[in-house]
């Protein structure tokens, strides 16, 4: 699948010295959705700011369709749009007026037919002709989305599109954005809800302090960087794990009927029928055996937490 | 050029003015009515002939370059800071617009919103004094060169502004001041000469001459320094403006 974006070793830094891009670097695969997860102030919002041209960036190059975004910014700005993090809207314009208008700042004719089946898939259009003042957060929130595709983008950014939102309107939103997805449009967002990316993303890349730390497929990502805890429950109560099951490093939980072993997914250190074979040899009567997998919040954790470490020792 | 995306943008902010209609109008009568009433026929009643035109009537010009100026500025200048000030200035900064379209957009909505008002009072300054046009196309070329140098001007205090506060300065501390002493209600024929050559430092008062030629034949100045006056500072506030947009400067981080 070709790239529809191209970022190489862009920096950038704020009027404080502040350096908010660090070398990065970035491919966007056409038709995916591409999640870019850190913490707050990591950059997430700089960087898409940046590829719409909001912000000006210091150095490098970002290319949407093999097209320099600076030297072709017509071009590519039109298959762009965004979704903004602050629900930033004008409060005494009708929602109707408002879609237009953004339809027409991107050079586009007219079109009633489309804005009307947009502002329906969104629900919105019994609210077409109220003031954005009158809506809901969520409301607003899709006008917003409608905004930024009002003018048929194939390159979405969503910029924490559920920041602030209930957990129902949060998985109403994650249906619209696999909708689109679905429809052909490649999307970014930018989120610190894992559970988000987790649930959308084909591929993830984690940002910290300015820098890509980390681009893969969620799934791999999962597998890689994820670990693995085998629980196993037993009939009787154990005081102290020795013989055999020593060498696992297994720990006991509070009723010394559940032991439980942390393995590294990757790794092919833990034999999972030798463990069970050694159990057996020690004695241990089985009752239930139980699999936990580390979430990607986990991992991102995880992630932040030795990257931090290393800019420490730095 | 992106002549949807700046229609847009003049769309919306005629919408702007269409919605505050009876603010954007009933304001700059009432003010100009007071001042016919007050200046017109109060005081000017014991005032006489100014280059053999009546008070009432000699004060037409600077009363319409008054309102033309301060209404290019602010509306130039709010309709420029107020997406800045909500933030919905992102999608403007977003969409396949050059800075050229962009200030076409907001000057040409802020100009046309000053034309209308000074055709607007023009008619209003009838129901109180006689007003002859001597030359109606020099008057349209005035009046249309000034709503757009002064909307640019707005345009420049839109991008600088830090708050509303920010946008009533220049035009309170600055402008006003020049439109009074620049000869909207007198000919600086009638001050002494020290302050006859001091008024010659203020731009405004080429504006208001050359603007008042093209209504008496009679002016302060000649037609071409006006016409230059005017031309010169069109010119500067377009190349500021250019600068400032390239750089990214008070619009872009």
């Amino acid at each position: 699948m070709k790239n529809i974006l191209e970022i190489n070793n862009v920096t950038k830094f704020y009027k404080n010295s502040v350096k908010a891009l660090e070398n990065v670097n970035l491919n966007i695969k056409e038709g995916e959705i591409f999640a870019l997860l850190g913490p707050n102030g990591a950059g997430k919002s700089t960087l898409i700011n940046s590829i719409c041209g909001i912000v000006n960036f210091n150095t490098g190059t970002i290319k949407i369709n093999n097209m320099d975004i600076v030297k072709n910014y017509r071009t590519t700005r039109k298959i762009t749009g965004i979704v903004p993090q602050e629900l930033n809207l004008e409060s005494f314009e009708t929602v109707w007026n408002n879609v237009n208008y953004s339809r027409g700042l991107f050079g586009k004719k007219p079109n009633h037919n489309y804005i009307e089946k947009l502002l329906k898939q969104l629900s919105l259009w019994d609210k077409k002709d109220n003031k954005i003042k009158e809506l809901s957060g969520g409301m607003k929130r899709r006008v917003l989305i409608a905004k930024a595709l009002s003018h048929q983008p194939k390159l979405l950014f969503l910029d924490e599109p559920t920041a602030s939102v209930d957990v129902e309107l949060r998985k109403d939103m994650w249906d619209v954005v696999k909708k689109l997805n679905k429809d052909g449009v490649t999307i970014i967002l930018t989120t610190h809800y894992i559970e988000e990316a987790e649930e959308l993303s084909d591929r993830v890349a984690v940002i910290n302090d300015g820098k890509i730390i980390l681009v893969d497929e969620k799934d791999k990502l999962i597998k890689k960087l994820g670990e693995k805890t085998i629980k196993i429950e037993l009939f009787e109560s154990v005081e102290k794990i020795n013989g055999n099951l020593s060498k696992y490093n297994f720990t006991l939980d509070q009723t010394n009927k559940i032991i439980s072993h942390t393995y590294n997914l990757n790794s092919n250190t833990t034999d999972i029928t030798e463990l069970l074979n050694d159990v057996k040899k020690d004695g241990y009567k089985i009752k239930d055996i139980n699999t936990e997998q580390s979430s990607l919040e986990e991992i991102f954790i995880k992630l932040i937490q030795e990257n931090n470490n290393e800019l420490v020792r730095n | 050029m992106n002549w949807y995306g700046i229609k847009a943008i003049y769309i919306h902010e005629m919408e702007r003015f269409r919605r505050t209609l009876f603010q954007s109008l009933a304001s700059p009568i009432i003010t100009t009515s007071l001042y016919f009433v007050v200046f017109g026929s109060a005081i000017g009643s014991r005032i006489t002939e100014i280059d053999g035109i009546n008070y009432g009537s000699y004060i037409v010009p600077g009363m319409i370059m008054l309102t033309i100026l301060t209404q290019s500025i602010s509306n130039a200048s709010f309709a420029f800071y107020f997406p800045r000030f909500t933030n919905t200035i992102y999608e403007i900064l977003a969409a396949p617009l050059s800075s050229f379209e962009i200030v076409l957009g907001f000057v040409g909505a802020a100009a046309s919103k000053s034309l209308i008002i000074g055709c607007v009072i023009i008619l209003t300054a009838n129901f109180f004094v006689d007003v002859r046009i001597d030359h109606p196309l020099l008057m349209m070329f005035f009046l249309i060169l000034t709503s757009i140098t002064f909307a640019l001007f707005g345009f420049i205090i839109g991008m600088y502004a830090e708050g509303f506060e920010g946008l009533q300065i220049i035009p309170i501390l600055i402008i006003t001041p020049l439109v009074f002493l620049g000869g909207s209600f007198y000919s600086i024929n009638m001050l002494p000469e020290f302050w006859q050559k001091i008024s010659l430092l203020n731009p405004v008062l080429y504006l208001i001459s050359g603007f008042r030629y093209s209504f008496y034949e009679v002016s302060d100045v000649s037609l071409l320094t006006s016409t230059l006056t005017i031309l010169t500072i069109l010119i500067g506030c377009i190349i500021f403006i250019t600068y400032t947009f390239s750089k990214g400067y008070r619009i872009k981080d």
